[in-house]
């Protein structure tokens, strides 16, 4: 045990663990037991939460060493190769399972009530357990493979989640689908890992981060590593161009989308290129092409996000937006900006999700009662809810304002810092100036179809229907209280690294600096000050008042039909519902080649043909036909016999005579 | 007697021999086949005597012994081929392939 | 003496051939004798009368008339084609052309060969034969001297043979066992 061995890191991941176990037990034996699953499902991730604040107040205490680092058991040990099961509690995942455990408890406070009528009710719980622990070790591992037992398990869960209701096909799909793509992504992973092994010998962070001083700046070797973490992170957190599988994702149970495709899971590529600033600053043109895909991945969701009719589709496209954000950040080195908006963005989306959440359940509720079989999600089918669920549409104005960047709440202070950072880039490099414009215009984007979502759900005339509208009712309090926990983060959220001109210490940049010391070296952001930080600033808030008000105008301008009396989109509209019609594109350029490739050539030709017929059946007709040859011999004929026997001392005396 | 008969002797000890296997290799009769093993004994028989004559008496004795066997041999031959004769009615030996696997 | 051996030589072979190339059995059996008769001439000339002897009357007179008997008992058909097809001709001659070349290599490499390495110097026998010197001179204890002492075994076992050899030919002959 090294040094602070006051909190038994193990913990952490021991109570989700166990919490796992025994869900899972119930699910397999009585499944009815949802009193039980209640109490240890939620109970388990509090408690961790509880173990996780006991460590970020032993490494907030004064002389306290910079992190706590475990090892439990030795893993591999292969010639220079020596891997332990070791989990490092640092300034930087001691704040990742501080949001994980924290907004992952308020989230299963909230399935409580969400999944009540749900016969996989303890199954749910397990999984959701299971992911609370896989995220943990992604956020604890103290090298690349432990972090990779995290990442893996955790797209595991995510499949598992995606697909909960695998009794409908598209659901087992989109599970499916998600997978997948990760796995692209994880090739990425794996591939970086090897390089760091082969470049650097060590595949522990402390020790990469130690000897990333030795790495020659934008070598082929670094850029190679970055190229390919980035490519790991594509894959998990959504980016071009690997992103499709998140919209589709939303097929699952919309407290999983909360908390996997928003406020954990999808950050875990953010984390990881924080985790490897050292790399990510000796590689120049790699961190430069991650800002890029970043702010074209912000920019494309966004306009996708626009026209989209499902409510949590347009929030789908929302996270792929502001993780696009994310990356640009991490992208041109400001990795404190990045964690910033990482955790006031899983404040708010999560509060966007549940309350949709609620929203949904709602809905349902309503269709239900008068069996119809309208879609609760779509917004069409919506309207005026702020009569019915006014908690729900108050918190969620607050996470809207959050994201649009409006002063005070959460994301203002976040997104403001990206943009900042990202502008002062502009005056080292020109095309960090198109990055910032392209951010900005995220964001006026973001306000707008933030703005359309709330004014078509809570405002205006509701569409739902006279029978229904008896039954729409707010969601009970086990839901909005995590709801309400939530919103008060999303308000307040922007304290932990209040800039100086509001009168703050930048808490969170102080926190995070033993771990960004590997690129301190080489990079440091001059933060732009005085008329031209006000200057930005006031951009960026006309923006979003003036994307909010688009919005909401633009609904309530135009008037919305219910989705059996809309007419058929035209135009760029059309492209954009169509989310540019790029699942298409894949299917047919890629999916398609793929498995005509695995069909004719792989099974076909080599398996069945090479494999089957040549070898294995070709060398048993070989010696079948040597049998056959030796058969021959077997006349029964006393004449032959006689040829081959003088024959045969024919031989033998020529040998003889030799 | 100088030992310059002992190399014309030897050839046609070896030519004997020659034609005996040629003709167990061409003749489908049994029983000339038979006869042609006999012409191979004796093409040996006279290798030894040659030898014996040049070389020492104790190929005389191996002749004796060669003989004796060739009698028993010749015999219990014959009752083979009797008792094939009797069986297939026939001793042409394309025709005889019991043993055909 | 050589005309004679040559007239003898020249007879062997040419009785050789036509036994093996007569159709009819009892003509092949008649050749056959001729070329024993040849070969008991040729015993004569390598000084061994008692050989001669013997092959004339066990082999010539008593094996050969066995022969005979066997054909006429079983009245073999004469008028099948008695030669195989000509794969098995070419066969049989190229197998055979092997075995003259080899012999022929053998008979020009063997009175040297055996004049160097079998007989050690100045030895007029081969080891276990016996020197012209111990000979009494008379012609059959010649032969049958050594059959009881230093072939005394292979003696007996022939004489088991033999016995085997009637026994056998017995059983195999009958036509109810």
């Amino acid at each position: 045990m090294s040094p602070g061995a006051g909190v038994p890191l193990w913990l952490l991941l021991l109570f989700p663990l166990a919490g796992f176990i025994i869900n899972t037990a119930i699910a397999f034996t009585r499944p009815s037991w949802k009193g039980l699953v209640s109490l240890v499902g939620p109970g388990a991730v509090l408690a961790a939460f509880a173990v996780a604040v006991a460590g970020f107040l032993q490494l907030q205490a004064p002389g306290a060493p910079d992190e706590l680092t475990i090892h439990l058991w030795k893993w591999i040990e292969a010639g220079d190769l020596k891997i332990d099961i070791a989990f490092r509690l640092d300034h930087l995942s001691s704040l990742m399972t501080l949001v994980v455990t924290g907004v992952g408890g308020l989230i299963h406070l909230f399935s409580i009530g969400y999944m009540k009528s749900d016969d996989g009710y303890a199954r749910y719980f397990a999984y959701l357990n299971l992911f609370i622990v896989f995220m943990l070790v992604l956020v604890l591992g103290s090298s690349m493979p432990v972090m990779f037992i995290g990442w893996e398990g955790v797209g595991l869960c995510s499949y598992l989640l995606i697909g909960f209701w695998y009794g409908v096909q598209a659901n087992a799909d989109a599970g499916k689908k998600a997978f997948i793509m990760n796995r692209i992504g994880d090739f990425g992973f794996l591939m970086a890992m090897f390089l760091t092994w082969h470049g650097l010998g060590t595949v522990d962070f402390a020790e990469i981060a130690e000897k990333s001083s030795q790495l020659v700046t934008n070598g082929p070797l670094v850029t190679a590593i970055a190229l390919f973490i980035a490519l790991g992170c594509a894959g998990k957190s959504a980016q071009i161009p690997l992103y499709t599988w998140l919209p589709d994702a939303m097929a699952g149970p919309t407290p999983v989308s909360a908390l996997i495709h928003a406020a954990t899971m999808v950050t875990a590529g953010v984390y990881l290129v924080v985790r490897s600033n050292g790399i990510f600053a000796h590689a120049p043109t790699a961190s430069l092409v991650v800002a890029a895909i970043g702010a074209a991945t912000a920019l494309f969701a966004g306009t996708i996000g626009l026209r989209q009719n499902d409510i949590k589709k347009v929030l789908a496209f929302s996270t792929v937006s502001q993780l696009g954000l994310m990356f640009l950040a991490v992208g041109s080195g400001a990795y404190v900006a990045g964690i910033f908006h990482l955790v006031t963005h899983a404040f708010f989306k999560a509060v966007l999700f549940l309350g949709a959440g609620s929203v949904i359940h709602a809905m349902h509720h309503a269709y239900h009662s008068t069996h119809s079989h309208a879609d609760a999600q779509d917004m069409r089918n919506m309207g005026g809810l702020r009569r019915w669920m006014p908690w729900t549409s108050a918190l969620m104005w607050i996470a809207t304002l959050a994201i649009a960047g409006i002063p005070v709440f959460a994301g203002f202070f976040s997104k403001d810092e990206i943009l900042a950072s990202v502008f002062s880039r502009g005056a080292g490099q020109a095309v960090f100036y198109l990055f910032w414009g392209l951010a900005s215009l995220t964001s006026l984007l973001t306000a707008i179809y933030m703005g359309r979502l709330m004014a078509m759900t809570f405002m205006g005339q509701n569409r739902t229907g006279e029978a229904e509208q008896a039954a729409l009712h707010e969601a009970p309090w086990v839901m909005t209280g995590p709801l309400a926990v939530l919103g008060l983060l999303s308000l307040a959220g922007g304290l932990i690294n209040l800039p100086h001109f509001a009168g703050g210490h930048a808490w969170l940049e102080h926190w995070l600096e033993p771990v960004l010391k590997p690129s301190h070296e080489l990079v440091q952001l001059t933060m732009p000050e005085g008329s031209t930080e006000f200057a930005l600033i006031g951009f960026a808030v006309l923006v979003g008042v003036v994307g909010l008000v688009w919005g909401v105008r633009a609904v309530q301008r135009a008037s919305i039909a219910t989705p059996e009396h809309a007419a058929p989109e035209t135009g760029f509209a059309r492209v954009l519902t169509g989310q540019y019609f790029i699942d298409a594109i894949y299917d047919r350029f890629i999916v398609r080649p793929v498995h005509w490739f695995a069909r004719t050539v792989l099974w076909k030709t080599i398996d069945q043909w090479l494999v089957d017929g040549v070898a294995v059946m070709g060398s048993a007709r070989l010696l079948q036909g040597f049998g056959w040859l030796g058969s021959r011999f077997q006349t029964g004929q006393l004449g032959l016999y006689l040829l081959l026997f003088v024959a045969g001392a024919v031989w033998v005396l020529g040998v003889v005579l030799q | 007697m100088a030992p310059d008969l002992l190399g014309p002797t030897l050839a046609l000890s070896g030519i004997l021999f020659s034609i005996g296997v040629l003709g167990a290799l061409l003749r489908r009769n049994a029983i000339i086949l038979f006869m042609c093993v006999e012409l191979m004994l004796n093409a040996v028989n006279l290798a030894f005597v040659v030898f014996a004559r040049y070389y020492g008496f104790g190929g005389h004795v191996l002749v004796f012994f060669v003989m004796t066997v060739a009698a028993a041999e010749a015999a219990v031959g014959l009752a083979i081929m009797l008792a094939l004769f009797r069986h297939n009615q026939t001793l042409d030996l394309q025709d005889i392939n019991l043993l055909h696997g | 003496m050589h005309i004679v051996f040559w007239i003898f030589f020249a007879s062997a072979v040419v009785s050789a051939a036509m036994c093996i190339l007569r159709r009819n059995p009892v003509s092949a059996a008649m050749w056959l004798v001729s070329t024993m008769f040849s070969l008991a001439g040729i015993f004569v000339i390598m000084d061994a009368p008692f050989l001669a002897a013997i092959q004339v009357l066990v082999y010539a007179g008593a094996v050969m008339v066995l022969f005979l008997f066997v054909i006429m008992l079983l009245n073999l058909d004469v008028t099948a084609s008695d030669v195989r097809g000509s794969l098995s001709i070419g066969g049989a001659v190229a197998v055979t052309g092997l075995l003259i070349v080899e012999l022929g290599a053998l008979w020009v490499y063997t009175p040297d060969r055996l004049a160097q390495e079998l007989l050690p110097a100045g030895a007029t026998t081969f080891p276990g034969g016996i020197p012209a010197d111990a000979m009494s001179g008379n012609i059959v204890l010649d032969v049958a001297k050594p059959l009881f002492d230093a072939y005394l075994i292979p003696f007996e076992a022939t004489s088991v043979l033999l016995l085997a050899a009637v026994v056998g030919a017995v059983v195999l002959a009958k036509r109810r066992i």
